[in-house]
């Protein structure tokens, strides 16, 4: 299954790129979708969105699913 | 109910007067409270920081707000949410947000609006990204709001 990724702000910077598409097996998670686009450990604060909706790194994805990855957010 | 993304400068006051005028039923309000949010050219102990840009997440951010809106009015007794938020290039003295709520009493329009910008700062997606003298500088975490966190607690 193919799901689209997208980075902001300095999760952007961070991986040099803004957005991706990634080729995933069935069941995959959200960890195991970041274990295949960084070598790094998920930054501690690192928010989760799947869909535009808050989640977490044990959500099941699944084909077409838009995850986003992005630090502690600071508008106002 | 309303939620505007926009990059344009706007005037929170005409705004304000423009959607009251256009949407709220005449000599029905008691009371309206209005949060604006304005850029300050200073933060976290650094002077002289002459502009910043700021990121958000396209569809997920209006969604957001939209959401807290709609909890805001299903919580409290209000008659109407007004929220404009900017993105991109802002300077120093201009508007960043504004939240407005128009409710009968007061008491409730209060509440609502300090819910609505409490959640806007620290769930929905926007970044800001500073120009200090030094350089740029991605701002890492909003201040609390201490006696909402402790009305809450």
């Amino acid at each position: 299954m193919k799901v689209s990724v997208k980075y902001f702000a300095n999760m952007r910077d961070r991986m040099g790129r803004a957005d991706e598409t990634v080729e995933l097996d069935e069941g995959a998670t959200v960890a195991s979708l970041w274990a295949k686009v960084s070598d790094e450990p998920m930054p501690e604060n690192t928010l989760i969105a799947v869909n535009m909706e808050y989640t977490n790194t044990e959500e099941a994805l699944k084909d077409g699913d838009e995850v986003a990855f992005f630090p502690p957010v600071t508008g106002g | 109910m309303k939620v505007v993304v926009q990059e344009a400068l706007f005037d929170p006051w005409e705004e304000v007067r423009n959607y009251q005028e256009q949407n709220l039923p005449k000599g029905k309000h008691g009371g309206s409270v209005i949060f604006v949010g304005t850029m300050r050219d200073f933060n976290e102990g650094v002077d002289g920081i002459s502009r910043m840009y700021l990121d958000h997440y396209p569809g997920m951010t209006e969604k957001h707000i939209e959401r807290v809106c709609e909890d805001a009015m299903n919580e409290w007794d209000i008659m109407d949410a007004y929220v404009v938020h900017r993105v991109g290039e802002i300077k120093p003295d201009e508007p960043i947000v504004l939240v407005a709520v128009w409710s009968r009493h007061r008491a409730m329009a209060f509440d609502a609006c300090r819910f609505i910008i409490n959640d806007l700062k620290h769930r929905a997606p926007f970044w800001k990204r500073e120009q200090r003298p030094e350089g740029e500088h991605w701002v890492e975490g909003n201040t609390a709001d201490e006696r909402a966190a402790r009305i809450a607690s």
